[in-house]
């Protein structure tokens, strides 16, 4: 027997992989469905369905770069504080002298790849129209995924709390002052008062509530930390894997009926 | 010593490498025309030329120019290969100005659908493709260009363009070959390839071929290009121009046309409403799980229209143009704060009353009671208002009746209203900027009173 061989039978190896090796067809049928992994995909399909230039292969490296992006982001973690005093010196320093720095620049290449990605997955998906019925609710998904990628990038700009990262929010976040109704400058908010006091001003409208203060601040840095770190992953995480499931539950990636 | 140099040793020798990229990829080319492309039957009285041999001699320049740039080591100021100042001022011109860069950009767009079948063509590709990187070869050699397309955010931008470009070229050639086989009743392309294969080890092995490749992508890319980082944040120091991040670049744009709820809110609520309306207002059962173009026009025109210049062409513009003030500057232009451009925008109200029934504009008393005020106001911007009613209450039902009067029999009141709807709103963005480039107009409805522009 040889050391594979020995090491395939022991009972630890046994344990962990319940499967025998995938050199044959009903193998490589039960390893995609006994893998924790692996059982995302069917067991087979269709050839023309997974062929790279029909699917661009554009959703799959959007979600290797969103494990990329976590898995790094949490190593960044490790180093960063978001707060004024830190920030910006932490960043300047994973830039200068610490070990594994490049962390940052995968993180932040993978972040504007991932934004890439998936507009491109989604030109693919609109191309084939691969939206139309039954798949028109994780096309739905699809957008609000869309909507959170965009936002995780945009909370992440922040964090180096350079020129760069508070004057990109400061244009971004002012057009929530302008919001209808919402917005100390928007049309419509001087409706909402009571007893001739406005509800809305620049302390309590949408611009307030996305930064936690007036302006561009400490709030802010704390509010976007923790928007970009945990709670647009947790959301984003819940719908990747809705999106995944319904894509198997409607029928696989989408071929000619 | 210039301090703004065009040319240095370093970006010679860089260039010396880009060039040998793309001669590398062009002996591939060279090799796969060579087996595929045939002959020409006569050149100059030479019979059985290989069509190759046209790409052979490109590959003999490319190997020029690749060793001109790497051996150089004299003064970089007085190295020949560089960009000549009339093509600078004519793309300076072409870029610096709204209007002729939306024009151009939608006679490309046309162009693009009407073309597709001879665009979609390999050779054809490859050629754009040569064209594009030799486009940007020589234009590194200008500072400014340097300036701009070098800054590290912008880099993936410019290999955005790369990808939009080769998905678009691909999808017109997948979709026109399938458009040709239901046109001769031949199966489609997808549909020869319906044998069901083992996921393992089919597709999970091109899974992690894909993988290893963008994780080396990603270490390449970190190693020799460093994330952004300028200086501490102050809240005190306003850079100019001050951008949004580069993917909303496109609705900071729409900021010169439209007040920030419009183009800040109500707009991007309308792209993402409209994005996740798609399924159930597209009432075409053709086209559903492959490539095609003649079975499903209207939807594919209309969202390649939004996402090709009105999206990504409203980003290009917003990153590589849009400089200090927010005014335009051509590619190789250098961002001169006091560049002065005439800003005398006229709102359709002043229109109205003072130019055209040269009255004084009606004039609101703010002391006075809500709905006084409401009344002076509307009879100030009366015509603005009935216009914009008009265009969102009664254009649709118009349309109905004629130019949509098919979609409006298959889809049904509230289906037909939304997708007319969405189109309307998609359009006042064109509509603007030629109102804007035409007649200076500002808003159509200005109520600065009640922050409500239009």
């Amino acid at each position: 027997m040889s050391i594979g061989e020995t090491i395939r039978n022991s009972q630890i190896w046994r344990s962990i992989f319940r499967h025998p090796a995938p050199t044959d067809r009903r193998n490589r049928a039960v390893v995609v469905l006994t893998n924790f992994f692996l059982h995302l995909h069917p067991v087979s399909a269709k050839k023309g369905g997974i062929e790279l230039s029909y699917t661009w292969c554009m959703g799959g490296v959007t979600f290797f770069l969103f494990l990329v992006e976590a898995l790094t982001g949490v190593l960044l973690m490790f180093y960063y504080r978001p707060t004024l005093e830190w920030a910006f010196t932490d960043i300047r320093a994973l830039r200068d002298v610490t070990t594994l720095g490049i962390m940052r620049e995968i993180h932040r290449w993978g972040a504007h790849a991932m934004v890439i990605t998936v507009w491109l997955h989604m030109y693919r998906v609109f191309l084939t129209g691969s939206y139309k019925p039954p798949r028109e609710f994780n096309w739905v998904i699809g957008v609000i995924l869309l909507v959170l990628t965009l936002l995780l990038s945009f909370t992440g700009y922040l964090l180096p709390w350079d020129q760069l990262a508070i004057w990109a929010i400061t244009v971004g976040s002012n057009m929530a002052r302008a919001h209808p109704f919402l917005g100390h400058e928007g049309p419509g908010f001087q409706l909402l008062n009571v007893g001739g006091y406005d509800l809305i001003t620049n302390a309590s409208d949408a611009r307030f509530l996305l930064l936690g203060a007036r302006n561009v601040g400490e709030e802010t840095l704390n509010r976007f930390y923790i928007l970009h770190c945990v709670a647009v992953p947790i959301v984003i995480s819940l719908l990747i894997a809705i999106h995944f499931w319904r894509v198997r539950k409607d029928g696989g990636i989408s071929q000619p009926l | 010593m210039h301090s703004h140099p065009d040319l240095t040793h370093g970006v010679i020798h860089g260039l010396g490498w880009l060039y040998s990229l793309l001669l590398l990829a062009n002996v591939g080319w060279t090799l796969r025309s060579y087996k595929r492309d045939g002959e020409f039957e006569s050149v100059l009285g030479f019979q059985h030329i290989p069509k190759a041999t046209v790409w052979a001699f490109y590959s003999a320049f490319l190997l020029l120019l690749a060793v001109t740039h790497l051996t150089s080591s004299s003064d970089p100021s007085q190295f020949l290969i560089r960009l000549p100042d009339w093509f600078k001022t004519i793309v300076d011109y072409i870029f610096s100005d709204a209007r002729i860069y939306f024009g151009l950009s939608m006679v490309a767009f046309v162009a693009m659908l009407w073309k597709r079948d001879y665009l979609s063509t390999d050779t054809v590709g490859w050629v754009i493709f040569n064209m594009a990187c030799l486009f940007l070869a020589i234009s590194l050699t200008d500072y400014d260009f340097r300036q701009i397309v070098g800054k590290p955010d912008n880099v993936p931008i410019v290999g955005m363009l790369f990808l939009v470009g080769y998905f678009t070229w691909l999808y017109f050639k997948k979709a026109g070959d399938n458009d040709r086989r239901i046109a001769e009743g031949r199966p489609l392309a997808e549909k020869e390839l319906k044998d069901e294969v083992l996921v393992w080890p089919d597709l999970v092995y091109s899974e992690m071929v894909c993988m290893l490749l963008l994780s080396a992508l990603l270490i390449v890319w970190g190693v020799l290009l460093q994330a952004p980082l300028e200086e501490p944040g102050s809240a005190v120091k306003t850079p100019n121009p001050s951008k949004a991040p580069w993917y909303f670049l496109g609705l900071q744009e729409m900021l010169v046309y439209f007040d920030p709820w419009l183009a800040g809110i109500v707009l991007p609520l309308m792209i993402m409403q409209g994005l996740m309306a798609i399924p159930y207002i597209d009432f075409n059962k053709k086209g559903n799980g492959y490539y095609c173009y003649n079975d499903r026009k209207f939807s594919v025109i209309t969202f390649l229209l939004g996402f090709l210049p009105l999206w990504v062409g409203m980003i290009v513009l917003g990153t590589f143009v849009r400089g200090p003030n927010w005014n335009m500057f051509g590619l190789y232009e250098f961002w001169d704060v006091h560049k002065l451009e005439v800003l005398n925008n006229v709102n359709l109200s002043e229109y109205f009353w003072v130019r055209w029934l040269g009255m004084p504009l009606p004039s609101v008393n703010s002391a006075a009671p809500f709905w006084e005020q409401a009344l002076q106001i509307f009879k100030r911007e009366g015509l603005g208002i009935l216009l914009t009613l008009g265009y969102l209450m009664i254009l649709p039902h118009l349309m109905a009746l004629t130019v949509l009067r098919k979609f409006y029999i298959r889809m049904g009141v509230i289906r037909y209203m939304v997708l007319a709807n969405l189109i309307l709103f998609m359009a006042l963005l064109p509509i603007k900027m030629v109102l804007r480039w035409a007649f200076s107009l500002k808003y159509i409805v200005a109520i600065p009173e009640w922050f409500f522009n239009i």
